[in-house]
C-alpha cells in the first residue's frame, strides 16, 4: 500500500521562494516553498482570507507569481494551464449537460476522442455510485452526488496531480463523512496525488499524509502519522484527538 | 389532454374572458350609435371586411409584408449575431462600433426611411432596409451581452484543463449567452414586423401596411384595423414560434 511510508521519491510539485501579493497590498505570500511527492495526499489549512484558494490559482496557472518557482511533474514548464486537475469550491457542473457528458468534458477540451473513453467512464461512474444516473442532469441530483461528479470530472482530466479546493465545504456534517469513508476506501486505487484545500481540521488529519499551514504570509508544515488504510472512525482515537488540539493550538497562536 | 387544457385555461382564460367582454362591449357602444362607424368600427364589420378583402390580404399583403419580415429578420439575425460575437472577442471592434449602434437607434426612424426609398427605390430593399434598422440592434446587444455576462469561475476551470478561447467560447459562453439571446430575438422578431409596416406605409405597392395605408386615405376605417389585426396576428404568431424553438432548445439550460 502507498501511504505515508514507502513513497516513491519523485517530486510531484514543487514551490520555491514563492511570493505574491494583490497589486498595491501586502504580500500573501512571502517567500514560501513546498513540496508534494509523487502519491502523497497534502492538504493545507489556514484561516479565511489566508489565500488558500489564491495558492491553487497559482499552482493551475490562472495567476503568476511576482517571483519564485512554481514546478509541476519533472520538466520545468512555462505554461501550467492543462498540467493540474483541478476541482473548485463549487462543483460548476454544467446544468444543460448529463452525467455523463460533464464528466467527459475534460476530453472534449483537450479535442480526445471523448467517445472512446465512454465504457471506462462508464466503469468509474459505477464505481462512484452513479451508474443510474449518467443521463440524470445535475439539478436531479443531491449535493453529495453532484461533488463526486465533479470530482469524477477531475479525475478524467488524466493529470497526475489533483488540486481539490474544499471539495466537501458545502455538504452537510452527515454526508461529508459518507464522502470521507468513501475517498478513504478509494485511495489505494486512485494512484494520485492529492493537495487538498480544508478549513476542517478533523478531515485534513483523517484525509492527509502532510499539513501545510498557512500563517501570516508564511508556511508550516506538520506531518500526520497515522497508518494506512485508515477509516473515519480513527476520529476517536487518542492519537488523533492529540493531533487536533496541537493543529487548534497553532492556528490559534498564529497572531 | 384533459390536464393541458386546463392548465390552459388556467394560463389564458382570464385574459380571454377580458378580451370577450372589451370586444362585446366595442360591438354594443358602436351599435348604439355612440361612436360613427367611419372612426371607429364595429369588430363584426372589421371580421365582415376581413373576409371581405380575404384574397387581397392573404394572397397578396400578408405574402408580401411576411416576405419582408422574414427577409429583414435573417439579415437582422446574421448581422446581429456577427457583431455581438465580434464585439466579445476584440475590443476595438466593440470600442469603435457600440457608439455607432447605439446612434443608430437613436435616428428617428421615420425620418430616415424616407432616405431608404431614395437609395433603393419602391423596391421590396427599401422596407427590408427599415426593417434591419429597427430589428438588428436587441439581437446585437442580447448576444454581447450574453456572452460578457458568462461565469468566470466556468472559464477558469475550462483554462486549467487546457482550453482556449475558442474551447471556452463553444463549450461555456455561447450555451450561456443563448437564454439572453433567445429574447433579444423574441424582441427582435416583433420590432420586424413594425419595421416592415413603417416601409410600406412610406412607399411601396403592397404588404399590409401599404393596404392599411390606401384604405384610412378612403376613409375605411374597416379595411385599416382588419390589416392591423392581422399585422399584430403576424407579430404574436412570430413571438409564438421563437419561444417554442427557444424551449425545445433550451429544455435543459435552466433547470
Amino acid at each position: 500500500m502507498r501511504g505515508a511510508i514507502g513513497l516513491s521519491n519523485s517530486s510531484m510539485l514543487s514551490i520555491k521562494d514563492l511570493t505574491y501579493s494583490f497589486s498595491g497590498e501586502r504580500p500573501i505570500f512571502q517567500e514560501i516553498s513546498l513540496d508534494v511527492k509523487s502519491g502523497e495526499f497534502v492538504s493545507v489549512i489556514g484561516a479565511s482570507g489566508s489565500g488558500k484558494s489564491t495558492l491553487f490559482k497559482l499552482i493551475t496557472g490562472l495567476l503568476e507569481p511576482e517571483a519564485g518557482k512554481i514546478r509541476i511533474g519533472q520538466q520545468d514548464s512555462k505554461r501550467r494551464l492543462g498540467q493540474v486537475g483541478y476541482m473548485p469550491q463549487k462543483d460548476l457542473l454544467l446544468p444543460w449537460r448529463t452525467v455523463l457528458d460533464n464528466v467527459l468534458l475534460p476530453l472534449e477540451v483537450k479535442k480526445e476522442k471523448s467517445q472512446e473513453k465512454i465504457p471506462e467512464v462508464r466503469e468509474w461512474l459505477a464505481r462512484f455510485g452513479l451508474a443510474d444516473y449518467e443521463n440524470a442532469y445535475p439539478n436531479e441530483l443531491s449535493g453529495g452526488m453532484k461533488q463526486r461528479v465533479a470530482f469524477l470530472r477531475t479525475l478524467v482530466t488524466g493529470r497526475d496531480l489533483l488540486l481539490l479546493d474544499e471539495p466537501f465545504g458545502a455538504l452537510d456534517s452527515l454526508t461529508k463523512r459518507n464522502m470521507h469513508s468513501w475517498l478513504l476506501g478509494l485511495w489505494g486505487e486512485l494512484q494520485k496525488t492529492v493537495l487538498f484545500i480544508t478549513h476542517d481540521l478533523e478531515e485534513a488529519i483523517l484525509l492527509s499524509d502532510r499539513i501545510y499551514l498557512l500563517r501570516g504570509n508564511g508556511i508550516q508544515e506538520l506531518k500526520v502519522s497515522l497508518p494506512r488504510p485508515r477509516i473515519s472512525e480513527l476520529i476517536y482515537q487518542s492519537d488523533f484527538m492529540a493531533m487536533r488540539k496541537e493543529l487548534e493550538w497553532l492556528i490559534q497562536h498564529e497572531r | 389532454m384533459k390536464g393541458n387544457l386546463k392548465k390552459w385555461t388556467g394560463d389564458y382564460g382570464l385574459f380571454l374572458l377580458v378580451v370577450i367582454l372589451l370586444v362585446s362591449l366595442w360591438q354594443w357602444i358602436v351599435k348604439q350609435g355612440m361612436v360613427p362607424a367611419f372612426i371607429l368600427p364595429s369588430p363584426s364589420a372589421i371580421w365582415a371586411s376581413l373576409i371581405d378583402n380575404r384574397e387581397l390580404l392573404f394572397e397578396e399583403h400578408l405574402p408580401a409584408t411576411l416576405k419582408e419580415v422574414l427577409i429583414g429578420f435573417g439579415f437582422s439575425l446574421a448581422g446581429g449575431l456577427l457583431l455581438g460575437i465580434g464585439m466579445h472577442f476584440f475590443r476595438p471592434v466593440e470600442k469603435i462600433l457600440y457608439p455607432f449602434l447605439v446612434i443608430s437607434q437613436t435616428v428617428p426612424l421615420i425620418a430616415i426611411s424616407p432616405i431608404f426609398i431614395m437609395w433603393f427605390g419602391y423596391s421590396i430593399w427599401s422596407k427590408i432596409a427599415v426593417t434591419i434598422l429597427t430589428a438588428f440592434f436587441p439581437i446585437v446587444v442580447s448576444t454581447y451581452d450574453g456572452l460578457k455576462a458568462g461565469g468566470k469561475e466556468y472559464r477558469e476551470l475550462l483554462q486549467t484543463m487546457g482550453a482556449g478561447r475558442w474551447m471556452i467560447f463553444k463549450k461555456i459562453q455561447m450555451p450561456m449567452a443563448l437564454p439572453s439571446i433567445f429574447s433579444g430575438l423574441k424582441m427582435s422578431v416583433v420590432y420586424c414586423v413594425v419595421g416592415a409596416t413603417i416601409g410600406e406605409w412610406l412607399g411601396a405597392s403592397e404588404g399590409l401596411g401599404y393596404f392599411s395605408r390606401r384604405m384610412s386615405g378612403n376613409l375605411k376605417a374597416d379595411a385599416v384595423f382588419a390589416a392591423i389585426f392581422l399585422l399584430s396576428l403576424l407579430g404574436i404568431v412570430l413571438f409564438l414560434l421563437i419561444s417554442l424553438v427557444e424551449k425545445q432548445l433550451l429544455k435543459n439550460q435552466n433547470r
